[in-house]
């Protein structure tokens, strides 16, 4: 444990990821308080995703991450999601062939010993976010839309009662009312206590839904700040937020 | 061909079937989830019998000296794996589950063996015996290559197969065993005459495959297996981890081929090295279901009985020339029929 006053839920310090010899993040620091959302955003390439693939362990990584003050460094990525760590990747890797129900019974798979009881009002919490995965709990996951399949991707993250939920572009592909409903649902998740980092290209609802944001720009921090600030930032209108610059 | 021959060879081929059928299921199995192609799943049939005969006759089965050996480097793996990752406190308990179990074993065997000559006592020791000998080659041979591609680990498991022969003829001898039948009564049912031992070997198949399918749609350990097969990276993102599931695969492979030893022993000869066209007819089946169903295995397995015992009967000589010869067609209809598999890696 550091000495911290308050000691973060994750910190990272100079965190670099190389992909053979060519390096994708050079030396990335970031900071991620209990209860907050945080969000990254940057062009496509940045590293967003490396980020968090390095993080969730699923990449080799050098510099420093702690979870909850304890280091990462060995931890394999089964251990870390039994510590509560959770990425839902754009990929999603959700199982295809399988119902729905069992893919969110599965994302509770760490917490096995739980009694059935609990896990039984878990699943029915994850009903009521998402009312149309009770709808669809016997059909099999690769048959559900690309809106659905994103929602039981955040279900199964949540069967795991997550401390801190990583979400991997969650907007991406999604129809606009789709997108909508998801970022909707991502700032009821912080009133359930889950802390989360938002990787995001969609930068305007990603400032809009989270507390701090961080500017990735080919895999270097350039600007960090409160959401609201950034958002007026004009460097990111500039080049995020897709207006027009003004004449002068 | 008379219809009392017909029954009696439709009678032997369901019985091998059924084995057969039990085979492939776990080849699929394996190499759904490790990406293994199991060669060794036939000499696992074989420890299975060589070590239950050798309890029959009263002896401490040289199983025992692999299970205890394999126990003593998969604990040294682990408790060093332990001291690196920084837990020394778990380094005891590795230590003393991998070797304590070994030895329990030894003692209890040493105990047991006098007193009593029941079956079903020497068939759950066998059990005992061979079966943690799966996850413990897991461990130590495919583990550390999980990240090979397919050829490796095919190489792997082929080298982990000769090792197996020789370790059986160092341990059994040259010598083949048949084991005491479960019951030597026969049944007949107007003018058929059913061995009781083919009833027994189809029905414990029967019970196992159901077992097997209720572990799978039911069991939370079941659905990790599959779910790892489905999409490695989804199951570790939920925390199942792949090593647990390789072991559990191979626990379910070394169960399932040491039954089959248990069922075969009394019908069949077997030698130390007989465990290698055993489980390549086991694969035959395996390759009807395009190593990925379930169902097709079990019934391409099934096929791969009754065709040769039927050829057993017609061209002895060709026996096995028949039987591996329906690969051939089935490689050709899959390649017409199904899209590719193969191509993922």
């Amino acid at each position: 444990m550091k000495p911290t006053t308050r000691s973060p839920l994750l910190a990272v310090d100079d965190l670099h990821v190389a992909y053979g010899k060519v390096e994708a993040l050079h030396g990335v620091s970031l900071r991620i308080d209990a209860g907050r959302i945080v969000s990254v955003i940057g062009p496509n390439g940045a590293g967003k995703t490396t980020l968090l693939s390095a993080l969730m362990g699923l990449l080799p990584a050098r510099g420093e991450v702690h979870f909850r003050g304890e280091a990462q460094a060995r931890i394999a990525v089964e251990q870390r999601v039994g510590q509560g760590l959770c990425l839902v990747p754009e990929s999603r890797e959700l199982w295809s062939e399988m119902s729905v129900e069992d893919n969110l019974r599965l994302g509770a798979f760490h917490r096995s010993r739980a009694r059935a009881a609990e896990l039984r009002a878990d699943l029915d919490e994850v009903y009521a976010l998402f009312p149309r995965l009770r709808e669809r709990l016997r059909q099999a996951a690769g048959t559900l839309s690309g809106g659905e399949r994103q929602m039981l991707a955040l279900g199964r993250a949540l069967m795991g009662r997550p401390q801190l939920l990583m979400l991997d572009e969650p907007s991406l592909g999604l129809a606009p009312k789709i997108v909508r409903e998801i970022f909707h649902i991502i700032a009821t998740l912080r009133s359930r206590g889950v802390s989360i980092l938002l990787v995001e290209q969609n930068a305007r609802a990603a400032l809009q839904v989270s507390d701090y944001g961080y500017v990735l720009e080919t895999g270097r921090v350039v600007l960090e700040g409160d959401s609201r600030v950034l958002a007026n930032d004009p460097r990111i209108v500039e080049s995020y937020l897709g207006l027009a610059k003004k004449a002068a | 061909m008379t219809f009392d021959i017909a029954i009696l060879l439709t009678q032997d081929g369901l019985t091998n079937g059924a084995l057969y059928a039990l085979l492939a299921l776990a080849l699929v199995l394996v190499f759904a989830v490790t990406r293994v192609i199991f060669i060794p799943q036939g000499d696992f049939v074989v420890l299975g019998a060589l070590t239950l005969a050798s309890l029959q006759a009263g002896h401490l089965p040289p199983t025992l000296y692999l299970l205890l050996a394999l126990g003593g480097a998969v604990g040294l793996i682990d408790a060093v794996a332990c001291l690196r990752s920084g837990r020394a406190h778990a380094v005891g308990r590795v230590l003393l589950i991998e070797l304590g179990y070994p030895l329990a074993l030894w003692a209890l065997c040493h105990w047991l063996l006098p007193l009593s000559q029941s079956l079903w006592l020497h068939a759950l020791l066998t059990l005992a015996i061979v079966v943690p000998l799966g996850p413990s080659l897991y461990r130590l041979v495919f583990q550390p290559l999980a990240q090979s591609s397919v050829l490796v680990l095919l190489i792997a498991a082929i080298a982990v197969h000769f090792a197996l022969v020789g370790l059986n003829l160092l341990g059994f001898g040259p010598e083949g065993v048949r084991t005491a039948a479960f019951s030597d009564a026969v049944f007949e049912i107007g003018s058929m005459f059913i061995a009781s031992q083919n009833l027994w070997i189809v029905l414990v198949s029967a019970v196992l495959i159901v077992a097997l399918y209720l572990f799978f749609e039911r069991a939370l350990y079941g659905k990790a297996l599959l779910a790892t097969a489905f999409n490695r990276t989804g199951a570790r993102l939920v925390g199942i981890s792949p090593d647990l599931a390789g072991r559990l695969s191979f626990a379910v492979a070394a169960l399932v081929g040491t039954v089959a030893g248990i069922l075969m022993g009394p019908i069949t000869t077997l030698y130390y090295d007989s465990g290698f066209l055993i489980g390549l007819k086991g694969f035959v089946g395996a390759i009807v279901g395009g190593l990925a169903s379930y169902p097709l295995a079990a019934g391409g397995a099934l096929l791969v009985g009754l065709l040769e015992s039927g050829s057993a009967f017609y061209a002895s000589a060709f026996k096995e020339v028949i039987v591996f010869t329906l690969i051939i067609p089935v490689l050709l209809w899959r390649s017409l029929k199904s899209h590719d598999r193969g191509s993922e890696e």
